[in-house]
């Protein structure tokens, strides 16, 4: 008990306030917003009613960052902006300053660091997505590993404007999906049931909430060799992993069976039309680090194909609306199969009750 | 210290995006501290036999800070004694600012303690909006804890419990925000942080705030509620600007692009260039906002619609959050006590109601919306639904009761108006 008296107390202060962290333009401007701008991919400039200006220059980085490159940032910021700084949404930094001077020196110091400046509008912006096989517990691939093979290949697209809109991209390591809803996903499709390690089993799980788990009830308690196990009904199972993350001697990881799947037009925005979850459009590309390069090369044709059919301010999820299906798979060149056709509860309404028919 | 060879990890250094794995290496091979650089060391010893083997080796445990139940990511590693120094290597998730701002001072304070007590890599931020510090033993875990804590720095959640929340950019900057969503991201997610601190809910529950519909937080779809801002009266219109615009651009890039974006056909193209929308029928979806935004800009009368029930596929299939209340003002202080109540109102009836490891919005599916309504107390209106009913599998034996209820609601609006 002596012990525990000298065990300090936590100071339970929550989420910390961000005004102290602001930008004192922003502090003075706060709600007083009046329009913005984008002079240049990976620069905005905001009006406040007062007349002042904010310019913010984003810039892309490796997301996972060692101190070193946390400071590199830090001193840029000291040295070139007004010592602010922000993150998005999608892991990218961002400097506000006050003068427009400022602008062009901030820009030179980023890129001469080996930062990306861009990411605005209507770009590739940032992949987002988790640790992969660096710290996840769960992880059929390296999400760090395929993204900074990806935005090698996308680069000029993420410091360019040349998309009819912005593209979010994700990537998951597993279907809980942490990188969330993307114009396109890059995530783990497993194919093959759990091996199950049964010696394991009763002494690591708790076997009926792995049973509650699985969405299409194909776990059951069973006694194997002995000893209190689980068995899956392998005709049934999804290979979807549920069971994995409660019981992880169900291993559902499999260096050859866990592949690679795309899903294209997950839209957040309401904008235009009310918010869309990405749909599949290819599976069974291979796990294949460390550059992942069939992985990549379908996603690079399914932009290449969107940035030459779609219109002006069309997302992903807007341009097949428009285009339909079938046109897309054309364009595409990908393969239409039966995986295609959902079958999960509500995936009625995902098939084509009209005589709309596209030629 | 023998380094581990990397042949695959090195194939990440090439190319024009910076590298995660240079990173890495720089604290393995140039930092002071020979701990940081035996740990790093084995890190991408690990990650290696990852790359060739495909499959991870890291698995959880319990490790905690005192008095907090959740809010670090225990690892161990499975492969601990080829890679004996990284065999301990937790993430503490540390909720963010609202909003995300940081002086480059609050973040050298933070690469200071993390250096001295941790591995140096951290990331800004985890997708559910935390800062995250990977790699700490398990022993370091509580003095890193302490040095941010007394700085100001607190622990996000994990497991079953309340978590990080997010918020945009919002009013510091952008001329879309429609309400304060710095103060809805902390007061929401600070009134609950015995419920983020001691996991003891069901399942996870998310809070995001986004100024606008553009909902750049993402909120409908990845949280549990979802606090987006809006406007009820007119957009404001100069119509100057506008009249600029398409004379910049031209009259068919304004007809193609905004005109018949509308998702309500409320625009129109005037002959002289201005331009007339049919308020009553804008649904605030942002589109030609974000098109013109130095000529259109949000009403006065803001406020704010809370959506409840996103998340993602396990168990039951994705899920949009639906909404629940339309529009509330989120001005006076009662207004924001109505938000918190909203937000305890449905926790409390999820936490009661759920099954363990069931999200909200599973919930809501499994008992109907109109169950999980009554429970928090709120009235149907016809802004929650897409349409009507279309199944006739239903009671309507009191039919009369419930029509009366929709006069008295209705009478008792004209009275307060």
């Amino acid at each position: 008990m002596t012990e525990q008296k000298k065990q300090r107390s936590p100071i339970e202060t929550g989420a910390p306030d961000g005004f102290q962290y602001m930008h004192p333009t922003m502090r003075k401007n706060f709600g007083q917003w009046k329009w913005h701008d984008h002079p240049k991919p990976g620069v905005l400039r905001h009006k406040a009613e007062s007349g002042d200006e904010i310019w913010t220059i984003r810039a892309g980085t490796q997301r996972i960052l060692d101190v070193f490159t946390l400071r590199t940032l830090c001193d840029i910021g000291d040295k070139y902006a007004d010592g602010f700084v922000r993150f998005t949404i999608r892991s990218n930094i961002e400097y506000m300053v006050k003068d427009s001077e400022k602008v062009e020196p901030l820009i030179e110091a980023l890129e001469k660091e080996g930062f990306i400046v861009g990411g605005t509008k209507n770009s590739v912006a940032m992949i987002s997505h988790t640790q992969g096989w660096l710290h996840c517990d769960i992880p059929g691939t390296d999400a760090s590993g395929v993204v900074k093979a990806m935005m090698d290949e996308l680069i000029d697209e993420f410091k360019n404007n040349e998309m009819p809109n912005r593209v979010h991209m994700t990537t998951s390591c597993c279907q809980i999906n942490c990188g969330g809803q993307g114009d396109i996903a890059i995530n783990i499709q497993h194919t093959k049931p759990p091996k199950i390690n049964h010696d394991l089993v009763s002494n690591v799980c708790e076997r009926p909430s792995v049973v509650a788990r699985c969405p299409v009830a194909a776990i059951r308690p069973a006694m194997v060799n002995g000893k209190a196990s689980l068995e899956v009904d392998e005709k049934k199972c999804i290979c979807c992993g549920a069971c994995f993350p409660p019981c992880p001697p169900m291993q559902i990881n499999d260096p050859e069976h866990s592949k690679l799947a795309i899903w294209v037009g997950g839209n957040h925005s309401n904008a235009r039309s009310k918010p869309t979850f990405q749909k599949l459009v290819a599976a069974g590309i291979p796990n294949n680090p460390p550059r992942w390069p069939e992985a990549t090369a379908i996603v690079k044709r399914i932009l290449k194909v969107y940035k030459e059919d779609a219109k002006d301010w069309e997302r992903i999820n807007d341009w097949i609306e428009r285009i339909g299906w079938p046109r897309f798979f054309e364009l595409t060149e990908l393969p239409f199969t039966k995986h295609h056709i959902d079958n999960w509860r509500g995936g009625r309404k995902t098939l084509n009750s009209s005589a709309y028919i596209r030629f | 210290m023998k380094k581990h060879d990397t042949p695959m990890l090195d194939e990440l250094e090439n190319g024009p995006w910076p590298s995660f794995i240079s990173g890495i290496k720089r604290l393995r091979d140039t930092h002071p501290e020979t701990r940081i650089n035996e740990m790093t060391n084995d890190l991408l010893g690990q990650l290696e036999h990852s790359y060739e083997t495909r499959k991870g080796y890291w698995k959880g445990g319990t490790v905690s800070v005192y008095g907090y139940g959740c809010g670090i990511i225990p690892r161990f590693s499975e492969v601990g004694d080829a890679f004996p120094k990284s065999k301990e290597f937790h993430t503490l998730r540390v909720q963010p600012p609202a909003g995300n701002f940081y002086t480059t001072q609050s973040l050298r304070d933070l690469a200071d303690s993390w250096e001295k007590h941790g591995s140096g890599l951290v990331t800004f931020h985890g997708q559910t909006g935390n800062i995250m510090f990977i790699g700490s033993t398990t022993d370091s875990t509580q003095h890193f804890f302490d040095d941010i804590n007394e700085k100001g720095w607190d622990l996000g959640g994990a497991g079953p419990c309340v978590r990080t929340a997010m918020s945009c950019v919002g009013a510091g900057r952008c001329e879309m925000s429609n309400v304060n969503e710095h103060k809805a991201h902390r007061l929401l997610v600070n009134n609950f942080i015995d419920d983020m601190h001691r996991p003891a809910l069901p399942y996870k529950f998310k809070f995001k705030v986004s100024g606008c519909a553009n909902d750049c937080m993402n909120s409908i779809e990845r949280a549990d509620m979802s606090v987006i801002g809006t406007w009820r009266d007119d957009i404001k219109v100069d119509q100057e600007e506008f009249k600029a615009y398409v004379g910049l651009k031209g009259r068919k890039y304004v007809i193609d692009n905004i005109v018949t974006r509308c998702p309500t056909n409320a625009i129109s193209l005037n002959d002289d260039d201005s331009v007339t929308i049919d308020n009553q029928n804008c649904v605030k979806c942002m589109h030609c906002l974000n098109v013109v935004p130095k000529a259109l800009h949000p009403g006065d009368d803001k406020g704010a619609t809370i959506l409840i029930g996103g998340k993602r596929t396990l168990k039951i299939g994705d899920l949009m959050g639906t909404v629940i209340v339309p529009f509330m003002k989120l001005e006076s202080e009662e207004d924001w006590d109505r938000l918190v109540e909203i937000a305890e109102e449905t926790i409390d009836f999820w936490a009661d109601n759920a099954l363990e490891h069931e999200r909200c919005g599973e919930m809501i599916e499994r008992i109907g919306l109109v169950n999980f309504l009554e429970g928090i107390g709120v009235e149907v209106e016809p802004n929650m639904i897409a349409n009507p009913r279309e199944s006739s599998y239903v009671r309507t034996d009191d039919w009369d009761d419930e029509a009366v209820k929709w006069y008295e609601r209705a009478d008792a609006k004209k009275d307060t108006a």
